[in-house]
């Protein structure tokens, strides 16, 4: 090379068959007689799988009918869809208050869109999920009466929670006044459970009341699986904590318990607490059927979240133990600062694969007479007027469930690469 | 000690349970404070009980919580329907979940005794029937022996179809789908040779969901006595018998040719039995316990039986199901209700 003088070498374009549309063909498509057979045959099965989906689907399709017999004989039937898209979302909700779900919806997926920035991973998260849940259950139920200790449980939680996590660092001040917080919060509840404070509530009524019998289709999957994900959430950390304790007693009731609800199907555990609950109770007592079947949820998906961050847990050095615990941390802060951080970015994974699990498994909730997504798109093949389409509408319902899971396995790829850039060479 | 702390706690909770079933001969007094019938309907059978696209029920057996519904309240919209599933439904109704089961429940001795239920009636005369493809050349339900069955699971037609072939010494492989669209997409795709269910869920597959409905014959043998009625709990008799009355209300005024079109007119009447039904002369309500206009209100609002099978499963549906075994005793049919004196 270096003894060629410069300008002497004609510059050559690169070989045509190994640049260009052709060149990346012949590379990749038709590298050998099998290979381009095989691609041969491939596309050949996928023009005709397509001329044949797109023909039934598009083509000879019937957007406008107004009775399934119209459809009969032609392609697909999107005019079920058409006619059924407004139960099929909403369920039972009374038709002309649809657009309470809509908007319940709307603000349960901007706040899920939210909470997913890094940026809002702070006291903003508190914020968002506060003014989401409010927003979307103020719009479910139409009305809201928040009960005095549902405010005294959050105050000695926050007073807890702050106690515990400033400790050694916060100035006496800031100290006296969590200390303050949770006292009133203790105080106020026992005072409340003997019955000296009032049963007060803070009513909020601006619209007309649903019960949750009548909710179906859409927000119920999505309350179902985001607050029984939300719940079960720091409820498996805890379990998962509890089951790598030295006490004893904690040890063995977690893992009893994780053992015990992995042991049995979702189903068993719903039909328990819709079927056997009740008869258990004096009769006049009932817990909400909704409520019940979400404890269920919250319960099950515990355990497995429990199981998947103990898999983080495990994977950590003793190092970073021994490190917190020579920093003078103490338990809780050990625990949020140094060791949860860590655990949790190596088990994004498979926790975004419980959750999209969950997203599905919500249907279950058929078993006990809850209307979900998968079940108002059932209930819409039943009219008789419209009998006789089930592709129609499963693939629709296909759709709708694959743009959620696809858009959550999407955010566990972005959060993966986002956590391990400190990793990353 | 913690075992028997343990067992001692479960008697208790067990004890309080038994005691609030046995004191609940009030469940009337519940409906009523309530001021809504909280009825289980199935989860969807096409003109039995289905959500319209605006989420309304209808369907012939909501319309007999409909007709509870009229004549304890006077309205037949003050009903909350509670969907149930083929395996949840009866401790739905044990556990006092809900106050009227109308869901396709064939009445049976087990059912009436041993679970701690009444019948209080039957809307709708089925038997199990078997349906086949034409290819196969099956004349008859004899000829099955080896055939794949397509069947619903935790159903009564599950167990028949087990006692017939057994009982014809003939083997079959059953192919299980909760669903029953499932079954019905599973039997057309030819998963499997057989369909088995009630004679008038075949006529109505066949009409609505058949490729071409002239490919499939249903056997003429009809394995099963199918009644299908409402169902109560023990311990409210009262209760029982407003539930038992809507329903035999509704049967007796088509007997009389009152629909709810010209009830208003047939409040005029001459005729004493129309006049006693009708509450024009009063005693009836009184002696049930509810508004002496009760099958006034049934009718106007509900419709007699007739209009209710019409309207949902029959000749003015898209199910056209025949009325076969459900006409009236006085044209060939099995409906018979005991006189309203």
């Amino acid at each position: 090379m270096t003894d060629m003088p410069v300008g002497e070498r004609k510059q050559l374009a690169p070989p045509t068959d190994d640049s260009g549309i052709l060149g990346w063909m012949r590379k990749n498509l038709f590298s050998s007689w099998g290979n381009g057979l095989t691609t041969v045959v491939l596309l050949v099965a996928i023009v005709w799988i397509l001329n044949w989906f797109l023909e039934w689907a598009v083509f000879t399709a019937n957007f406008t009918a107004s009775t399934g017999s119209e459809c009969r004989g032609q392609g697909a039937c999107w005019a079920l869809i058409r006619e059924k898209f407004r139960y099929i979302f909403f369920g039972s909700f009374p038709y002309e208050q649809h657009w309470r779900p809509l908007f319940a919806v709307i603000a349960m997926l901007s706040m899920l869109v939210l909470s997913a920035d890094r940026r809002m991973w702070n006291w903003r998260l508190l914020v968002i999920w506060g003014v989401g849940s409010f927003v979307t259950f103020l719009l479910m139920f139409g009305q809201l009466h928040i009960p005095l200790s549902l405010f005294l449980v959050v105050a000695l939680v926050v007073g807890g929670i702050g106690m515990a996590m400033r400790q050694g660092i916060a100035r006496a001040g800031e100290m006296n006044s969590y200390r303050a917080l949770a006292a009133i919060g203790l105080v106020g509840l026992v005072l409340r459970f003997i019955g000296i404070l009032p049963a007060w509530k803070l009513s909020i009524a601006p619209l007309s009341y649903v019960e949750t019998s009548l909710w179906g289709g859409l927000p119920v999957t999505i309350i179902l699986a985001t607050y029984g994900l939300a719940f079960a959430f720091p409820y498996g950390i805890l379990l998962a904590l509890g089951r790598r304790s030295n006490l004893p007693l904690v040890k063995g009731l977690c893992v009893g318990f994780i053992e015990l609800i992995r042991g049995v199907p979702l189903i068993s555990l719903l039909i328990m607490a819709s079927v056997m609950l009740p008869l258990f109770l004096p009769s006049g007592t009932t817990i909400d059927k909704f409520l019940r079947a979400q404890v269920a949820v919250i319960l099950f998906a515990g355990a497995y979240i429990a199981e998947v961050i103990r898999g983080g847990l495990q994977s950590l050095p003793k190092g970073q133990f021994e490190a917190a615990d020579a920093m003078g941390l103490n338990y809780p802060q050990k625990t949020l600062l140094i060791i949860l951080p860590q655990a949790l970015r190596v088990v994004i994974p498979p926790l975004i694969n419980t959750f999209i699990g969950f997203f599905k498994d919500t249907s279950l909730v058929l078993i006990i007479g809850i209307f979900d997504f998968l079940n108002t798109a059932n209930q819409a093949l039943v009219d008789p007027n419209w009998a006789g389409f089930p592709g129609e509408v499963y693939l629709f319902a296909a759709f709708v469930y694959f743009v959620f899971c696809y858009s959550m396995s999407r955010y566990s790829k972005y959060l993966e690469l986002e956590l391990n850039k400190g990793t990353r060479r | 000690m913690l075992n028997k702390i343990m067992a001692a706690g479960v008697v208790a909770v067990g004890l309080v349970g038994a005691a609030g079933t046995a004191q609940a001969g009030k469940d009337l007094d519940a409906v009523k404070a309530r001021g809504q019938l909280i009825c289980g309907v199935s989860t969807g059978v096409a003109g039995f009980a289905s959500a319209d696209s605006q989420g309304k029920w209808t369907g012939i057996d909501v319309d007999v919580c409909r007709a509870v519904s009229a004549a304890l309240f006077g309205d037949s919209e003050k009903v909350k329907y509670v969907p149930t599933t083929a395996q949840q439904r009866f401790t739905a109704l044990q556990s006092g979940e809900v106050d009227l089961l109308s869901r396709t429940t064939t009445y049976t001795l087990t059912r009436d005794t041993a679970l701690g239920f009444d019948f209080t009636g039957v809307n709708y005369y089925d038997g199990q029937g078997f349906m086949v493809n034409k290819k196969l050349g099956v004349k008859s339900a004899k000829e099955l022996n080896g055939a794949t069955v397509c069947v619903q699971p935790g159903t009564t037609t599950e167990l028949n179809l087990a006692d017939y072939f057994r009982a014809n010494k003939m083997t079959f492989k059953p192919v299980v789908i909760e669903k029953i669209e499932e079954v019905r997409a599973a039997f057309f795709a030819g998963r499997c040779d057989v369909f088995t269910t009630d004679a008038s869920g075949l006529y109505a597959t066949r009409a609505a969901n058949a490729p071409n409905p002239d490919d499939y014959i249903i056997l003429p043998e009809i394995i099963s006595k199918e009644p299908l009625g409402p169902v109560v709990r023990h311990g409210d008799n009262q209760f029982a018998d407003i539930v038992r009355w809507a329903l035999y209300a509704m049967i007796e005024a088509e007997e009389y040719g009152i629909t709810s079109k010209n009830v208003d007119e047939m409040l005029k009447s001459d005729n004493p039995s129309i006049k006693r039904i009708l509450g024009v002369t009063p005693g009836m309500g009184k002696a049930l316990g509810v508004d002496e206009k009760w099958v006034y209100n049934i009718v106007k609002s509900v419709g007699n039986y007739g209009e209710s099978f019409d309207r949902n499963v029959g000749a003015g549906s898209p199910l056209k199901i025949a009325r076969g075994q459900n006409e009236l005793w006085t044209k060939g049919g099995l409906q018979y209700a005991p006189p309203i004196r």
